[in-house]
């Protein structure tokens, strides 16, 4: 439900971003989401699709890439792969796993006209 | 570069304009890197909040749980314990109606009511518009009581020192493995509603366990708020990071009195006064 939020969020720094650069439109959008960021890919989709209507980036097409999770493993004392928060660590099979990349949100670059 | 065709944006320009109609690809189509947090915004009002939290010295704790998982009744007795002690207040979300706040202020203390309407969750923003008609209480405990959902609160900093989530023996055990997000945002758990336990089948030791897979550091308390069992931990730990944060605060204030002053100018025998 939050992906709502995100979606105006997202808005927000396009209209700013169009409004610097003096864009006439925003053709396309890509955006980076961590793996662990709790953000339903498709949820935003919908979400984002309802956010443009009407603005400079009514005509965007949506690229999401999704970051790899990554945590920090204290047994083995290193970075481990990490798909879901409640994973155990690959190499040892602890939990003792903090998550330390993945939860990324960020618009990464736009194309303007 | 155009992605339908691959050509350079410097590429000739297609005099035909029936063509670069069918063409969607524009030379003045251009990329430009934003590279900007998606919650940039709301994470700017945080850090507002938290300067302002700061500067009261006023310790801010933002509690999530589900509905139903005792958090008004809780805090209704923590407020109870700690009124004499400490200056508190209160903020209450919920998408509507104004009962949680008017409970709080039956038991005398200043509490103002945020209704999300659609909203799942509170951000920082609305928060900030909260404090301009509820002052943060000076050198006390300000607490946040968020929309009940285990979801959506976990990604909006408000502000706060820290998020508590609070989880009822009435659930389920493995409700930190369902929604781990919210888990992993908080620094304490509160596992509520100890007095049931003998009627339902909730092992703490697992709940703790699962959640800590989550969150390795996660500290976390069994107590009900009902008969006030295991509450000594709760407002122990509530003390102990109230002392944190004036700490700090008188920090603070030492070092620009000091600077005011001129003290280390003075001690290095500097002064312009002498």
């Amino acid at each position: 439900m939050h992906e709502m939020s995100l979606a105006e969020g997202i808005l927000r720094i396009l209209e700013d971003t169009a409004r610097q650069e003096a864009a006439r439109r925003i053709t396309r959008v890509t955006l980076e989401i961590g793996a662990l960021a709790n953000v339903e890919i498709e949820a935003l989709r919908f979400c984002f699709d309802a956010a443009i209507r009407d603005t400079v980036a009514a005509a965007a097409q949506l690229d999401i890439r999704v970051l790899p999770g990554h945590g920090w493993c204290m047994p083995c004392g290193r970075t481990v792969p990490l798909a879901a928060l409640a994973d155990p660590c690959p190499q040892c099979g602890s939990f003792q796993v903090q998550a330390v990349g993945g939860m990324e949100m960020r618009i990464k670059e736009i194309e303007i006209e | 570069m155009c992605t339908t065709c691959g050509c350079e944006s410097e590429a000739p320009r297609i005099d035909d304009e029936s063509m670069a109609r069918t063409h969607t690809h524009s030379p003045a189509t251009r990329r430009v890197a934003v590279e900007a947090d998606i919650l940039a915004r709301n994470n700017a009002h945080a850090a507002e909040n938290r300067k302002r939290f700061a500067n009261a010295a006023c310790l801010t704790l933002n509690l999530v749980s589900s509905p139903g998982s005792g958090k008004t009744t809780l805090l209704v007795r923590t407020l109870a314990a700690l009124k004499e002690e400490l200056p508190l207040a209160v903020i209450e979300g919920d998408q509507e109606t104004r009962f949680d706040a008017e409970r709080i202020r039956a038991v005398g203390i200043p509490a103002l009511q945020i209704n999300t309407g659609k909203g799942c969750h509170l951000d920082a923003h609305m928060l900030g518009h909260a404090l301009e008609k509820l002052s943060p209480p000076e050198g006390g405990i300000l607490f946040v009581e968020n929309v009940g959902n285990l979801v959506c609160p976990s990604a909006f900093d408000l502000g706060e020192a820290a998020k508590v989530v609070i989880l009822s023996v009435t659930e389920g055990e493995d409700k930190p493995l369902k929604y781990p997000d919210i888990f992993h945002a908080s620094r304490l758990m509160l596992i509520n509603k100890t007095d049931l336990l003998p009627h339902v089948d909730f092992d703490p030791e697992k709940a703790t366990a699962y959640a800590r897979r989550i969150n390795p550091q996660l500290q976390a308390f069994l107590l009900s708020a009902t008969s006030g069992e295991g509450f000594d931990l709760w407002l122990g730990w509530l003390r102990e990071q109230m002392t944190q944060v004036k700490t700090v605060r008188i920090r603070q204030l030492e070092t620009q009195l000091a600077l005011l002053k001129g003290g280390d100018r003075d001690k290095a025998g500097a002064s312009n006064h002498a």
